[in-house]
């Protein structure tokens, strides 16, 4: 799966989770700066997209996803 | 400090007859009945199929869908009401004075549609995906502390827990806190969404419930010989309280006055009223005897009238004990009779109708009212509202576990 399948696959879930339109979900947007989201709401997209994307984001790993794009690139780089 | 006034100055309310309380209390007047067939699950399991459940909910307008997905359904109705009844004050609170608002918005039972949710996922995905906003979503505090961070009250924010007489339970507590000087504003109520599977199986189990799944808008019947039990309904109900001169001073309109709050325990059994009445008399006393008034003065009460055969007869009870004679001259009357039984958000709606009752002088009937029960001898408002003039009015509410609360208003002259 490349990464702009993945943005794709990802985004509605994202804006539903943050109450915005998916359009607004861009790969260079910060979800906590730009996007309106606290630690706990990325707490739940993080886990949301686990699910959906059958894997596990260690907790250290997590920590450092910080935008939309870095995101999509570590599901890009880890799912199987 | 001596003892201060309290005035109510705003109302709110979310109910099955609607969210606009000049409308709520109108269609309370005319006998509307709200209890349906439930449709927001499927019932065929289930020996009760009925309920007063708010149709077409949208907090869309109030809240950040962001921020209204981590609120239980019962926290949702709280802060809608809560808003609603704030906007109703037109205050304006500068920094120091919301130091000194604090929220007392209880609820009977909290999110227990999400904390059923999230052990089902629990059983079948396992600890990591449990939701992590399901504590902050479920745990009944929230409710106050959302409204709390919705209208910037500073001061306390608690939830009491009394069952079915929690709204009660705050606003008595709240309109101490201001009695006492220890805040200057309250917004004070109850919340309530138990219309779920896991809390009507629980209810519908312990044989608290009317089976009257046939006829739903005949099955809330309080005081009814043929009564056979509560109808759940859903909700909240909010007051606005403050300061009796600041309230004058800023030409509010006052709804009415709260002038007693009584609390007593039966002491006795989990779910059943100590059978002599005599402690839900006591609570009213209490009350009474705050206000400083004998028990002639009070000539008008809002029952807790649930519809339970036990609740409806022991209420009656205690109102003759503590009236004797005087007792058959009140006007009693159960909203519940229309919108069925809101649990911890009952209080705070019938605490509404109790100011608006005596504000406007009209008193809704208690529908359903059909065959009189010889165990139930007073004045309930069978079928049609009347007009009468009250000075005191009691809003009665008697939890499971023997909670009895109630509060005293006064019409504003």
């Amino acid at each position: 799966m490349n990464t702009k399948e993945i943005l794709e696959k990802a985004k509605p879930i994202i804006a539903d989770k943050l109450g915005i339109n998916e359009d607004e979900v861009l790969e260079s947007k910060h979800f906590i700066n730009d996007l309106g989201a606290d630690s706990l709401a990325l707490v739940d997209i993080i886990m949301s997209l686990e699910e959906v994307f059958s894997m596990e984001i260690p907790e250290e790993d997590s920590e450092k996803i910080q935008t939309v794009g870095q995101m999509v690139e570590y599901i890009a780089n880890h799912v199987k | 400090m001596n003892p201060r006034r309290v005035a109510v100055t705003g109302v709110g309310v979310v109910t099955p007859l609607g969210s606009d309380t000049t409308l709520f209390f109108q269609r309370l007047l005319s006998g509307e009945n709200a209890i349906t067939r439930i449709d927001t699950f499927d019932t065929e399991a289930y020996s009760v199929k009925i309920a007063g459940e708010i149709k077409d909910f949208d907090i869309g307008p109030y809240v950040h869908p962001r921020d209204s997905q981590r609120m239980d359904r019962f926290c949702q109705f709280g802060l809608v009401a809560s808003i609603l009844c704030f906007e109703d004050a037109s205050i304006q609170l500068d920094e120091s004075e919301k130091e000194r608002f604090g929220v007392i918005l209880g609820s009977g039972i909290g999110g227990t549609d999400t904390f059923a949710k999230e052990v089902i996922v629990l059983h079948e995905k396992g600890p990591s995906r449990v939701s992590p906003v399901y504590i902050p979503k479920m745990i009944s505090n929230i409710g106050a502390a959302q409204v709390a961070i919705r209208l910037g009250a500073k001061g306390i924010t608690s939830n009491p827990v009394t069952a079915c007489a929690t709204g009660t339970n705050a606003i008595g507590e709240a309109f101490h806190r201001i009695k006492f000087g220890l805040e200057d504003f309250m917004l004070a109520g109850g919340a309530e969404a138990a219309i779920n599977p896991i809390s009507v199986a629980g209810f519908a189990n312990m044989k608290a419930l009317s089976r009257q799944n046939e006829h739903p808008e005949k099955a809330s019947r309080p005081f009814d010989l043929n009564r056979d039990g509560f109808v759940i309904g859903e909700g909240s109900g909010v007051l606005f309280l403050e300061e009796w001169e600041h309230a004058v001073g800023r030409k509010a309109h006052i709804y009415a006055e709260i002038v007693g709050y009584g609390c007593s325990t039966d002491a006795y059994h989990i779910t059943l009223p100590e059978p002599s009445g005599r402690y839900q008399a006591l609570c009213m006393r209490k009350a009474i005897e705050e206000a400083n008034i004998s028990v002639q003065d009070v000539t008008y009460i809002n029952a807790h009238g649930t519809s339970t055969p036990a609740n409806d007869a022991t209420e009656t009870k205690a109102i003759n004990l503590l009236f004797g004679e005087h007792a058959k001259s009140i006007h009693i009357h159960s909203t519940k009779s229309m919108i069925g039984h809101l649990l911890g958000a009952a209080g705070g709606v019938e605490a509404v109708v109790t100011a608006l009752t005596l504000e406007s002088g009209k008193i809704h009937p208690t529908v359903n009212l059909e065959t009189p029960d010889p165990e139930c001898n007073l004045n309930y408002t069978a079928n049609q509202m009347v007009e009468a003039e009250c000075r005191y009015g009691l809003s009665n509410s008697f939890g499971f576990g023997g909670h009895n609360h109630a509060i005293l208003l006064k019409k504003v002259s």
